[in-house]
């Protein structure tokens, strides 16, 4: 079986696995990285969503062989050494609820707010409806998201 | 037993409990309902001792950790923070140092059912009246320890200080706190108006691991040899294997089993990709359910059958307003589909799961496994569950994985993919109803009928012994009678009310779903409420609070109506809406303002007040709330299951429409309204008046009641 290595969280990885495996399996099954969840298989749910050079994505939609070299980053590399100011935002907006799909929101999120610094609602709408949360945190959502695009603007701490 | 100190007696919101100390030398104190409250299993409780029956745990270890250990488990509701704030308030001790845990099923436990709205209201009165006794032996022990009287000792972060300032923690007390014969001071529990923890928005205390992906599900937890397995299911529900061939899928790589079980073929492998190409290679020939000669056209039309004529309007009725309902069957779709990881052996069996009812789960795998008569044999720990919503009283998974596990003899990690998840569940059941209202010459309004046909509800043995233990009436097993009869209440003054459920008998399998009858019973009254309002040209606000019969719902009304500005100018195409409930203690109102003006009515804005009596964590009610709403709309505009000759359409999020980002309203503003200190329910009570006021919103934006849900379905 072929190998296919890639950098996961900051370090090389190696997956002995059919090209057409599904990253998330390499992930959960294989690399015991059970941060991205399981919701539908299908790239309907957001579930799973992590970073592959820093953009969204969805493992279990994506294969194995075609992450092989790049950067895939799930949320357990997120923080580094602390928190990630958007996994902050989460924590003060205290946004969970089950948190099944939290990570997948939170990734989500990162990925918008690289790209945007100061999303508007419609551009949260726009990166943030592929993700499904059946609890139903999504007001909470739409303010963590602006309370770290603040934080990351350098606008300081939230004074609402 | 001579040396073990009696059971003190501490008395909570007008009821009795009975605390006591379970074992040294760490300091645990168990506490349970007094035996003056009629109990399900009142003689067996009499007959127990006072070991085997109990609530709630407080543990304070020689190290200082205080653990409490608590019959329920955590899907998301924000409980165990809860908890831990009570715990934290009665033991003066900080937040961070208390540490919850779920319990196994165990037979000790009176009630470890998750449902109902009521955890809370259960569970606060025995983890404070614990906590209080813990604190009352601590301080007896230091009093007795430095020999100064028990009254001028205070309590600190997690020590005992004297007034000459000497200080002992608590973990060096406990040894002695649990020998403690006569308590010293009093194990009352604080007066709520002296709380300094409780009633605080306060973030979960899980947060950090929810945040980092370090919070474990069932699929995520490392069980040594488990291996992936998914289950090959019937094209309709409940339908039966005739035959299967796998010699294909076993040949496929990876593969390391398959097992013919009761509801299809498993398979097992390496990893679940393996698993899912394994599956799809098996040859399976399928029997239909027993379900396969229905379809949506079926059901309706049987429903519409079971109402019946009308019966004799009131006398001096005028005028009978009729208005009919539909509500769809709907899946209850938590996040993480049904799990369970087994490991069966010969002898024994040990399973993790998200359960809402694990004692139910031991029974039933202890059953499967032809051990009913040794349900100990069977170990299941309660795993953290990606939501519940009333789909995880059940025990499918865990009875599956049971037998996988024993056919394959390994340890199997079962996962239902969400297909099966959507087309193999149970579901809250469809309904039809018919409200007539009476009108007097004047106006007046003389009466209330509303007649709804619902397919019969499976509730679990649960059930019985938590409306047992909230109503102090005896109630074994509950049925869907009983449960309309108790739960089903008109809030208004309306003459000669009545309300009936005719049940129909289908063979779709159904579960309760949030708020379980008043998500239809409670949803079309108020709707037709507003409908009454507008054919006798009146306010629907002014109506209700001339007819409603509760202070509290009056309170809650008037706090949206102020907060929401009802009445507000707003442009065309855009209209406000109300409704109210008053359910598990608490009432609530909810003003909801939508656009009708887009290709489907978006919601703009929401108010929401609510009297839970003492708001336990504010910021975890408002949270259950706006996640209610967010349920509400979703199943009031998109959200519905169709059943196409006894299948389930609907496969996924794709098809099965839940809000997204871009559907929800920007705000979901919450406001407690505190009548009394009662903890009241929380966790179903968002939901049916949020549907009742979209839904009323948009029949004032457009001019037409809805009455067929989901608005959205292009067959409805
Ligand atoms: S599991 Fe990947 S999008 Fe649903
Ligand atoms: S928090 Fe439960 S699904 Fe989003």
């Amino acid at each position: 079986m072929p190998a296919y290595q890639f950098i996961l969280n900051g370090q090389t990885v190696s997956v002995e696995a059919p090209a057409d495996l599904p990253l998330l399996w390499a992930l959960r099954d294989m690399l015991g990285v059970t941060g991205p969840k399981y919701g539908c298989g299908v790239g309907v749910c957001g579930a799973c969503t992590s970073h592959l050079e820093g953009e969204a994505f969805r493992p279990c939609i994506q294969s194995v062989s075609g992450v092989a070299g790049s950067r895939v980053t799930t949320i357990e590399g997120l923080g580094g050494e602390g928190l990630h100011p958007v996994q902050q935002a989460w924590i003060a907006e205290d946004v969970a609820q089950c948190g099944f799909c939290q990570p997948g929101q939170i990734m989500a999120a990162v990925a918008l707010l690289r790209k945007n610094l100061d999303p508007t609602d419609a551009d949260i709408d726009a990166a943030m409806s592929d993700n499904v949360c059946r609890c139903g945190t999504y007001v909470r959502i739409r303010a963590a998201i602006k309370r770290a695009a603040r934080q990351l603007r350098g606008e300081g701490p939230d004074l609402r | 037993m001579a040396d073990t100190p009696q059971p003190n007696e501490v008395v909570v919101d007008r009821r009795r409990f009975l605390t006591w100390v379970v074992a040294s030398p760490a300091l645990v104190v168990a506490a349970r309902l007094g035996l003056d409250v009629p109990s399900a299993d009142a003689a067996k409780t009499e007959a127990a001792t006072a070991e085997t029956a109990l609530n709630a745990y407080v543990a304070i270890q020689a190290d200082g950790g205080i653990h409490a250990t608590l019959p329920r488990t955590e899907m998301g509701q924000g409980i165990t923070t809860g908890v831990a704030m009570l715990v934290a308030e009665e033991l003066d001790v900080s937040l961070g140092s208390v540490e919850v845990r779920t319990a196994d099923a165990d037979a000790r436990w009176l009630i470890q059912l998750t449902g109902l709205s009521s955890t809370m209201r259960y569970l606060a009165g025995p983890i404070r009246a614990a906590a209080a006794t813990a604190r009352a032996r601590l301080v007896t022990a230091a009093a007795n320890r430095w020999h100064v009287p028990a009254q001028s000792l205070t309590t600190v972060n997690g020590e005992v200080v004297a007034p000459d300032g000497r200080r002992a923690c608590y973990g060096s007390l406990a040894e002695d706190a649990a020998r403690v014969l006569l308590l010293l001071v009093s194990a009352q529990p604080k007066n709520p108006s002296a709380y300094t923890v409780v009633g605080q928005p306060t973030g979960r205390i899980d947060a950090m691991q929810l945040v980092t992906g370090a919070a474990r599900y069932a699929l995520d937890l490392d069980i040594p040899g488990a291996v992936p397995v998914v289950v090959a299911r019937p094209p309709t529900l409940r339908g039966t294997v005739r035959d299967f061939d796998a010699s294909a899928a076993l040949a496929m790589p990876g593969v390391l089993g398959v097992a013919r079980i009761p509801t299809g073929v498993a398979v097992a492998a390496g990893n679940f990709s393996q698993a899912f190409a394994a599956r799809d290679a098996l040859n399976v020939s399928w029997a239909p359910g027993p379900a396969s000669h229905l379809s949506d056209a079926d059901i309706r039309a049987r429903l519409r059958d079971a109402i019946g004529a009308r019966p004799l309007p009131p006398l001096f009725t005028a005028r009978t307003l009729e208005g009919r309902f539909d509500f769809p069957y709907l899946a209850h779709a938590p996040m993480e589909t049904q799990s369970c990881v087994a490991r069966v052996t010969s002898d024994s069996a040990e399973l993790w799961l998200g359960a809402q009812d694990p004692k139910f789960v031991q029974r039933e795998v202890a059953q499967a496994l032809g051990w009913a008569l040794t349900p100990q044999r069977v170990t299941v720990h309660t795993a953290r569950a990606g939501g519940g919503f009333g789909r995880r009283f059940f025990a499918e998974a865990a009875v599956e994985a049971a037998h996988i596990s024993r056919a394959l003899s390994r340890p199997v990690k079962l996962m239902w993919t969400r297909n099966d998840d959507m087309r193999h569940g149970r579901y809250r059941p469809a309904s039809h109803h018919r409200i007539l209202a009476y009108v007097g010459a004047n106006g007046s309004i003389l009466g209330w009928n509303h007649r709804a046909a619902i397919p019969t509800v499976e509730f679990p043995h649960g059930f019985g012994d938590v409306l047992t233990s909230l109503l102090g009436i005896f109630l074994p097993e509950v049925t869907s009678a009983t449960f309309f009869a108790l739960t089903q209440h008109v809030p208004y003054r309306f003459g000669l009310v009545g309300q009936e459920l005719r049940e129909v008998s289908l063979p779709i399998p159904t579960a309760s779903f949030r708020s379980v009858f008043t998500s239809q019973v409670g949803v079309a009254n108020e709707v037709f409420v507003d409908q009454l309002a507008r054919e006798l040209g009146r306010d629907p606000v002014e109506l209700r609070r001339s007819q409603l019969t509760s202070s509290r719902l009056k309170a809650v009304l008037d706090k949206v109506v102020l907060e929401g500005a009802w009445g507000r100018p707003l442009p065309p195409g855009v209209a406000q809406g109300v409704a109210v409930l008053e359910e598990w203690d608490s009432a609530i109102a909810h003003l909801v303002e939508v656009d009708v003006t887009g290709e489907a009515p978006r919601v703009l804005r929401v108010v929401i007040a609510a009297d839970v009596g003492l708001p336990i964590n504010p910021k975890s009610i408002e949270a259950q709330l706006q996640g209610a709403a967010i349920d509400a709309f979703s199943t009031t505009l998109s959200a519905g299951i169709h059943i196409d000759a006894g299948a389930v359409r609907e496969g996924s999020f794709a098809d099965y429409r839940w809000l997204r980002m871009k559907h929800a309203p920007s705000e979901i503003a919450v406001h407690l309204v505190r009548s009394d200190d009662r903890v009241g329910g929380v966790g179903e009570l968002g939901y049916p008046s949020a549907a009742a006021a979209l839904t009323n919103a948009i029949a004032r934006a457009t001019g037409t009641m809805p009455t067929r849900f989901p608005l959205l379905d292009a067959g409805a």
